[in-house]
């Protein structure tokens, strides 16, 4: 069985005339330790998408399963709880706390679980050198560049080392240098058995996946495997929907 | 990192904002102990006043008053026809019907004599009873017989006598047989003598200026024993001092009352300007929230982190407040009394109460806060990125 599972996802914003489809029934599937690419043009539904596979946005219809979980049905305490075993979020904007050190923001995952504070800084620490960034723990984010704070946000995603990392546009705002240099650490991390599932509008970007998705007007278009890589992960768009998807591309 | 970490740096980050919020809770509590602190040191005051006044009868002469009005404006009034209480008028007390509870009855002769070009208030007074009547009197030397006065501290001091010098009034050369010890009283600026000796200079043979009585009435009603004394000194108003206190603490309730209203009003208001920021606050973090909401923070812990934010920056405006409060009425008191050395003291139990008052405040100003911020949705949060 697939480590990630979306069976028939519909989201709708609004009703009646101002009904706003969104996803428009999606079926995939994501295996463990792969890394997972989702390309599309501006309102094609690539942020709804990120959103429900970041448990944060319930489905209109379907299911989502990670692991075995059906996401939407736990609690949303519980659906907290999830996010936090289970995703690391890498956003556009890193998204840092701007009061808080590198270290601090790293640490914050961390303030909802057990565990000592010194444990909890070692942890941070840790996650900093993995970006080598170790030795800038005590800066706050204005006082680093934006390449060095997209690796603060890799840092905090995956402080507490969960299985799956969601980035949204995680090159979105860097040069191209910086990019390689970021992708070369999701690389790192997916060598190391994270499953990554990145949102990007760069071929380049995209270029690093083992699997590329494409979505127009809230539909998976088609596929891609530009590594060249084997992977069998049972992505299939809904049946009547492709046809749809086709005629308007 | 815990949730108290996220909320001090956040305090220590957004100074302004904290420094708004303290500001809000501030005022309310500075106000609400300023007034409690001043009208509790009003009213030990008056207690205190009291406890030192032995006797709690009084009788001075009776007089007739005009009140002077002018267009519906009272210019005060003159007193005229003073009665004179006699002597013999004030034995009769020894005869009323709760005669037994009357401890002590010291008549009192007062009038103005001139000392070495100097005017001074000469008091006679029955020293006997005058040891019940004011049992706090420390005598520097002996009570005065006949021929002899007793100075108080500052007529000691003004005139630059000591116990053993003379001193000339009316033609008579009488001599100091001792000095009171400072009573912070109005005893202090009085010349002492035997009532005999006092009526004489004062030429009031057999007539007295005023009597106080100590009455031990701890089982009878104060104003009953002053209803029968009025009926035995017909020249008297008898005025139970009770009463008068009873006067002026009524007033003090008044503005005890007003103290509480304004109190009310300030604490609003400072509830407010502690939702508003908090409101504020919470809408300028969304993205903050959203952030925290998707690396799985629960709705408890972001009102957990809103709610130590409150407590944290109450409780400090409580303390604050407090010595805030304090020092606003010590500065405040003059106006209020004329007695010098009132003091207002630190009280722990009112400072933790202080402090405990501006954290229910803060909570409770902050809760609805709390609760939105708690109830955004992530993903709304986070489109907001």
């Amino acid at each position: 069985m697939s480590f990630i599972q979306a069976q028939n996802i519909v989201k709708h914003y609004g009703t009646g005339e101002g009904l706003v489809q969104a996803l428009r029934g999606m079926d995939f599937e994501v295996s463990q330790g792969e890394f997972f690419a989702v390309m599309g043009e501006s309102g094609s539904g690539k942020s709804t998408f990120l959103s429900i596979m970041g448990a944060l946005n319930t489905p209109t219809e379907g299911r989502f399963l990670v692991d075995g979980i059906d996401v939407y049905r736990l609690s949303p305490d519980q659906r907290a709880d999830f996010r936090r075993e289970y995703l690391g979020f890498v956003f556009q904007s890193f998204n840092l706390i701007p009061y808080l050190t590198l270290v601090e923001n790293v640490m914050l995952p961390l303030a909802t679980i057990g565990g000592s504070k010194k444990k909890k800084l070692g942890m941070a620490v840790d996650a900093l050198d993995r970006v080598g960034l170790g030795g800038k723990a005590h800066r706050l984010p204005e006082q680093i560049s934006g390449g060095e704070q997209e690796r603060v946000a890799v840092a905090r995603a995956v402080v507490n080392n969960p299985p799956v990392l969601l980035a949204d546009e995680p090159t979105g705002n860097l040069d191209s240098k910086t990019s390689a240099e970021i992708m070369s650490l999701l690389n790192q991390l997916n060598r190391e058995g994270m499953t990554i599932i990145m949102v990007t509008h760069s071929d380049q970007s995209a270029g690093n996946a083992r699997r590329t998705l494409r979505i127009a007007d809230g539909l998976l278009v088609g596929q891609e495997n530009p590594s060249g890589l084997d992977v069998d992960t049972g992505c299939r768009p809904a049946p009547e929907a492709v046809d749809k998807a086709l005629l308007m591309v | 990192m815990t949730f108290r970490d996220i909320a001090l740096l956040n305090l220590r980050r957004r100074k302004a904002r904290a420094a708004f919020l303290l500001a809000g809770i501030l005022a309310g509590v500075t106000t609400v102990v300023a007034l409690t602190a001043l009208v509790t040191a009003i009213r030990k005051d008056i207690t205190d006043k009291l406890d030192l006044f032995g006797a709690n009868i009084l009788i001075v002469p009776r007089t007739e008053s005009l009140s002077l009005t002018y267009g519906g404006l009272s210019l005060g009034g003159v007193s005229f026809e003073m009665e004179e209480i006699r002597l013999e008028e004030l034995e009769r007390i020894r005869s009323i019907p709760n005669a037994a509870n009357v401890a002590a009855l010291g008549p009192v002769a007062l009038g103005v004599v001139e000392v070495r070009e100097k005017k001074v208030l000469l008091s006679g007074i029955d020293f006997e009873q005058a040891r019940i009547l004011k049992p706090w009197w420390k005598i520097l030397g002996t009570e005065p017989a006949d021929g002899q006065v007793l100075l108080g501290p500052e007529v000691a001091e003004t005139l630059r006598l000591g116990t053993g010098d003379t001193l000339e009034v009316s033609g008579r050369t009488l001599t100091v047989s001792g000095i009171l010890k400072a009573t912070g009283a109005q005893d202090d600026q009085l010349m002492f003598a035997r009532l005999g000796t006092a009526q004489d200079i004062l030429g009031m043979e057999g007539r007295v200026s005023m009597a106080e009585v100590a009455a031990l009435c701890k089982d009878c009603p104060i104003d009953e024993m002053v209803k029968q004394i009025s009926e035995v000194v017909p020249g008297g108003r008898v005025m139970g001092i009770q009463q008068v206190v009873k006067g002026r603490m009524e007033t003090l309730a008044h503005l005890q009352r007003l103290a509480l209203g304004v109190s009310a009003v300030v604490i609003l208001v400072g509830s407010l300007v502690v939702l508003v920021t908090m409101m504020g606050s919470v809408r300028e973090r969304t993205r903050e929230i959203g952030i925290f909401r998707a690396i799985g923070y629960r709705r408890s812990h972001i009102v957990r982190i809103v709610l130590i934010e409150a407590v944290l920056v109450s409780a400090a405006a409580g303390l604050l407040g407090y010595f805030g409060g304090l020092g606003t009425a010590a500065l405040a008191l003059p106006f209020f009394t004329e007695s010098t050395g009132v003091l207002i003291p630190f009280d722990p139990v009112h400072a933790s109460g202080a402090v405990i008052l501006a954290t229910i405040l803060g909570i409770a100003a902050s809760a609805y806060p709390a609760l939105l911020a708690s109830k955004q949705d992530p993903a709304d949060a986070l489109r907001a990125l």
